[in-house]
């Protein structure tokens, strides 16, 4: 699994590419590995004001719908509109062309409270420990 | 894996997509191994099964399956489940494994002196071969002469060297097979299938993909579909109540409703706007709630958006248009005839 170094990430598992005072978000590996085949995809229109830790959009799975949520507070400035027609792009290129929004931001503060690549990539190893625990305690309990 | 009744179970090995396809085009392998099975026998095995589900079970010969339905007192479906007759006086039902309990409870509570029931569930472990090359792939491993089995037939024989019940059923919607077996032997079975199968294109296949097969197919889930307050005849199965067997629990309300016509159908639907459906999405007419969602995917098979759903009697009609409410969104979709996929 991969994280790129130079992104930011949020504990709900998008990624933030910061240029100057724009934010260029998505999706991680771990996040588009979790959830499976994407096939379909929502996202905020141009223009649209989005905030910090709330939902802007979605992303559906065969099995399940997941939220995506703001990882900073900004305008909307332009979405990857290739993706409702290719929502597979996600799983197959998270980082590239699995780009979901471009956001101006309005508060370049909220961007101390992103992780950089190695403190995501630990926080994914404890998820993931985390989640065998629950198993094997399940496991225990049958 | 997740959690489902008690069972921890893959729900995909390399991605749904993918084992859907294989399923439809080639063939998958599933551990069912959760479904539950219950037997019941005696001298008064047949007529003791007949007064509790809607289906004729009389009609069945040893080696033969039926689709059947146990009812309750008032025409709601206690479980859906296949009835196997293993000889004259006794009978295999494969049951939902969310109800094994359930029904093992409900039959025992209504079983007379001479029917005997028998929680058979941890006998047997299930792994279920689905897809058009199932036979061809079935046949190197056993002597069982297959291409004479048919839809709904079963038979004893050796696959693998393992013993096992094989029967021509399935819920995927393709020809297949499902195979009961002793538990300490599953293990092998799946090895030998897949080792022997894996060249021509046979990959392993989890619940997710199960879940997406059946949904194509418009197969009932327990628990979606059907349930204690639905009744069959809602649930589009009115082809499964034999009216003319005799007495069965929940006749006279199954009669009624008969004459009088049903509320509520269980219809299709295909949305034209963007968007999933999923269980529970409200249903609008002109702004007016009709209904609600039962299940709902994208299908792999069709690239489309699809659903079923419980509506009103009158907005049921094909080609009815209808919205969707996901997420506070409403999307536009239309009644289509079922299944939504036939081989």
């Amino acid at each position: 699994m991969e994280f790129p170094e130079g992104l930011k990430y949020t504990k709900e598992h998008e990624w933030v590419l910061v240029e100057d005072n724009i934010a260029t978000v998505g999706i991680t590996d771990y996040a588009q590995q979790e959830l499976g085949d994407i096939v379909y995809v929502e996202l905020p229109e141009v223009g649209e004001k989005i905030v910090k830790d709330d939902p802007f959009g979605a992303v559906e799975s065969v099995k399940a719908v997941s939220d995506l949520y703001a990882p900073v507070s900004g305008t909307v400035l332009e979405f990857n509109d290739a993706l409702p027609e290719t929502p597979e792009t996600i799983n197959e290129d998270p980082y590239g062309d699995g780009w979901m929004i471009k956001v101006e931001m309005s508060d370049l503060d909220e961007l101390k409270d992103l992780m950089d690549a190695e403190e995501y990539a630990e926080y994914v190893q404890q998820q993931k420990e985390e989640e065998e625990e629950e198993e094997e305690d399940e496991e225990e309990e049958e | 894996m997740v959690e489902f009744a008690g069972w921890q179970m893959p729900v995909q090995y390399r991605g749904i997509i993918e084992e859907h396809l294989a399923v439809r085009q080639k063939a998958g392998l599933f551990d069912v191994s959760h479904m539950g099975e219950i037997e019941i026998r005696g001298p008064g095995a047949l007529a003791f099964a007949q007064r509790l589900t809607a289906n004729d079970i009389s009609r069945l010969r040893p080696g033969q399956a039926q689709y059947n339905l146990l009812l309750n007192e008032d025409g709601g479906v206690v479980d859906d489940v296949v009835f196997h007759r293993l000889a004259d006086e006794r009978y295999l039902v494969c049951v939902n494994a969310a109800n094994s309990d359930k029904d093992f409870d409900w039959l025992r509570a209504h079983a007379g002196g001479d029917a005997e029931v028998i929680n058979r569930s941890s006998d047997y472990a299930q792994l279920a071969l689905q897809g058009p090359l199932a036979e061809s792939l079935l046949q190197p491993l056993t002597a069982a002469a297959l291409q004479s089995l048919g839809h709904f037939h079963f038979c004893f024989a050796a696959v693998a060297e393992i013993p096992c019940l094989v029967a021509r059923t399935g819920y995927t919607g393709e020809d297949g097979f499902e195979l009961y077996c002793e538990p300490d032997r599953a293990e092998s079975l799946w090895t030998r299938l897949l080792e022997s199968g894996a060249a021509r294109g046979l990959v392993p296949a989890g619940l997710g993909a199960r879940d997406t097969l059946r949904l194509e197919r418009a197969l009932p889930l327990y628990g979606h579909e059907l349930d204690a307050a639905t009744s069959p005849l809602e649930a589009g199965l009115s082809w499964v109540v034999k009216f003319d067997k005799g007495p069965f629990l929940g006749r006279e309300r199954l009669l009624k409703q008969r004459e009088k016509g049903v509320e509520r159908k269980l219809v299709g639907l295909e949305l034209t706007g963007p968007g999933i459906a999923r269980s529970h999405c409200p249903i609008f007419k002109n702004d007016r709630r009709v209904g609600v969602v039962t299940s709902g995917t994208r299908s792999p098979t069709l690239k489309k958006s699809i659903a079923l759903a419980y509506v009103e009697s009158r907005e049921a009609a094909v080609d009815n248009t209808l919205e969707v409410e996901i997420r506070g969104r409403k999307v536009p979709g239309r009644v289509v005839k079922l299944p939504f996929y036939h081989r």
